[in-house]
């Protein structure tokens, strides 16, 4: 049925769909719309049986939906920025644990400085946690890939991360095809776990493994991993006849034949980037875009083939590994052929900063007429760090960084538009 | 592709209005996309929301840069935020007022625009009339459907009933109802957005 309701809302429905047993969640923006939801519908009881656990933090939520999973109930939860860094622990030991639990993430910064806009710093903060991590680049897809993600994450036993973009898609209103309760049970099997904790035939999870195990027992979650990959693709073709939609899969490719420069991209940004391109192609550029899907596991043989033919590569991503430069590209290194292909990073959107076609059109020019240099800020304020590094050489005490660029720009507090 | 900003205080609904509007759209068989400015949204304070309606799927995600209509919630914006900014030459200007342009001061700025493009509407007046509560954003769709003709009356009207319920909804269908017709008569006269 189709429907003009929030990125959170719909979001809230699909999981409503898949029919879990118990959600968990401490409320942090910009998730909160999408656990909300789901509390009202416990409560009115049209998502029944269904146990609605309010905890007392996000350490307690994915402590709770272990807990939960172990037992044998579908689990979910999600979560944003500081709050997926408070249950980092627990995080990786639902996946050391192989319990399927799936969690959003509605992708946020990471402070300090606080801030509650979008990038992508904290689903990047845990990318080698075990977990598989699926990102949406619109609302609807993000309604798809919860569906799809109950189906892998059981499969496999292995807990499942959906991040979309908060507030871009979280908050954003716009129009999804919300599936039947037929068609999602039809898709998405009860779950039947490798493991459970039951009174009548008791067993331990989550002993002590020491070096004569630790090893065999991490190489398998590897093993799980690589088996999505191939899994993947299977079923999102599986749901694209079934539902009509091509949402999921490992990759999009979209106008790569033939393009010369080729862009890749996580998330909400693509249908910018998309736009972008179009705008390029009209005028002849040959250039194309690569949206990662999948990026646990790391889609490595697919995304080697979709760059095979490109000359350039611009790695377009909303997060910053300090003392390096991208986290994106340097996973797309290892996916292409060395020094034939020159891959730059650019640094884009970080805390919420617009991501204009404007920008990524002067940008994808640099790149295609060779100025673009291998690590770049889109719209960075030259000004602004150079006034922040001169206060530093000429006084010791120079003060607070965040606080002395929003007097040196003249806001008070945070800018609103 | 026709985008929307509008412009307003916590408080005044408009988020609620730049969604309702999208909902209006959608009702009408096109695509549409509301987003806020997604700033820590405090009562009083300035706040922005987005709209952008289209025949085919909308892609972009960036802020509305250039609007094709800007809704003015609330005059007292007028000259602290730069609320103009960007609008295409052509581009609609619907500001929640009782008085004129000149009286606000903006006159001389909207004299590079389309006349007929530009507009104000009593909204709060309208809003404590029917809804009892100086909520101005439904009677600017209103306002909105007549001067743009973006979308129909009866589409906000809907679109109002999927986002409120009982009474209240049919409070602001009432108010968007007298600034469609209120909007239609100054756009007869011809003589809109300089009376008063």
């Amino acid at each position: 049925m189709l429907k003009q309701v929030e990125g959170s809302r719909a979001v809230a429905e699909a999981v409503a769909l898949c029919r879990p047993e118990v959600i968990c969640a401490y409320p942090i923006s910009p998730q909160t719309h999408i656990v909300e939801a789901l509390g009202e519908m416990v409560k009115r009881g049209t998502l029944a049986p269904c146990e609605f656990i309010n905890v007392e933090s996000e350490f307690a939520a994915m402590s709770v939906a272990i807990g939960a999973s172990a037992a044998a109930a579908r689990a979910y939860t999600a979560t944003a920025s500081q709050g997926l860094l408070f249950m980092a622990e627990a995080v990786f030991n639902a996946s050391g644990l192989g319990l399927p639990i799936v969690m959003t993430v509605a992708n946020r910064a990471i402070g300090a400085p606080i801030n509650i806009w979008n990038d992508h710093t904290d689903a990047m903060s845990q990318r080698d946690c075990g977990w598989i991590q699926l990102f949406a680049e619109t609302n609807q897809e993000a309604l798809d890939l919860h569906i799809q993600a109950f189906r892998l994450g059981e499969e496999l036993s292995l807990p499942v991360m959906v991040c979309m973009d908060g507030f871009i898609l979280t908050h954003a209103y716009e129009r999804v095809d919300v599936p039947t309760q037929a068609q999602v049970d039809a898709y998405l099997p009860p779950y039947t776990p490798r493991q459970s904790l039951d009174p009548a035939e008791p067993v331990s999870i989550g002993a002590m493994v020491g070096p004569e195990a630790f090893m065999e027992v991490r190489y398998l979650a590897h093993v799980k991993q690589m088996r999505a990959l191939e899994l993947i693709p299977g079923w999102a073709e599986e749901f694209r006849r079934a539902f009509g939609r091509d949402s999921g899969g490992l990759l999009h490719r979209y106008r790569c034949e033939d393009a010369e420069l080729v862009v890749v991209a996580l998330g909400s940004v693509l249908g910018t980037v998309k736009d972008t391109v179009d705008a390029m192609r009209e005028r002849g550029t040959r250039i194309g875009v690569l949206g990662i899907t999948c990026f646990r596991p790391w889609p490595q043989d697919a995304v080697r083939a979709a760059l095979a033919q490109a000359k350039q590569i611009v790695v377009l991503e909303k997060s910053l590994a300090v003392g390096l430069g991208g986290i994106v590209s340097t996973n797309v290194r290892t996916s292409t052929s060395g020094n034939a292909q020159a891959v730059r990073t650019v640094i884009a959107g970080l805390g919420g900063r617009p991501i204009t076609r404007t920008s990524l059109e002067r940008t994808f020019a640099q790149a295609l007429d060779g100025t673009l240099e291998a690590l770049t800020f889109l719209d960075l304020d030259h000004g602004v760090v150079e006034r922040a590094l001169a206060r530093e050489r000429e006084q010791r005490r120079s003060g607070p960084i965040a606080e002395n660029i929003l007097r040196d720009l003249g806001v008070v507090g945070a800018r609103i538009s | 592709m026709f985008q929307i900003r509008i412009h307003g205080r916590g408080g005044q609904g408009v988020v609620t209005a730049a969604e309702t509007l999208s909902i209006a759209a959608f009702l009408e068989n096109r695509y549409a996309q509301a987003f806020p400015s997604f700033g820590s949204e405090r009562t009083g304070a300035p706040v922005v929301a987005f709209c952008r309606i289209d025949e085919r799927e909308i892609r972009l995600r960036e802020p509305v840069l250039n609007p094709d209509a800007l809704i003015i919630q609330d005059p007292t914006l007028l000259h602290q935020v730069d609320v103009f900014s960007g609008l295409v030459p052509d581009g609609y200007i619907l500001i929640n007022t009782s008085r004129s342009f000149e009286a606000l001061g903006v006159d001389e700025f909207a004299r590079g625009f389309c006349a007929a493009h530009l507009c104000t509407v009593p909204a709060t007046e309208l809003a404590l009339k029917h809804v009892g509560r100086p909520v101005p954003n439904a009677a600017l769709l209103g306002g909105f459907a007549a001067v743009s003709g973006r979308v129909s009356i009866d589409a906000v009207a809907n679109a109002l009933r999927h986002k409120f319920s009982g009474a209240i909804a049919e409070g602001n269908v009432a108010a968007a109802r007298e600034a469609y017709a209120f909007v239609r008569e100054e756009m007869k006269e011809g003589s809109h957005a300089k009376t008063g």
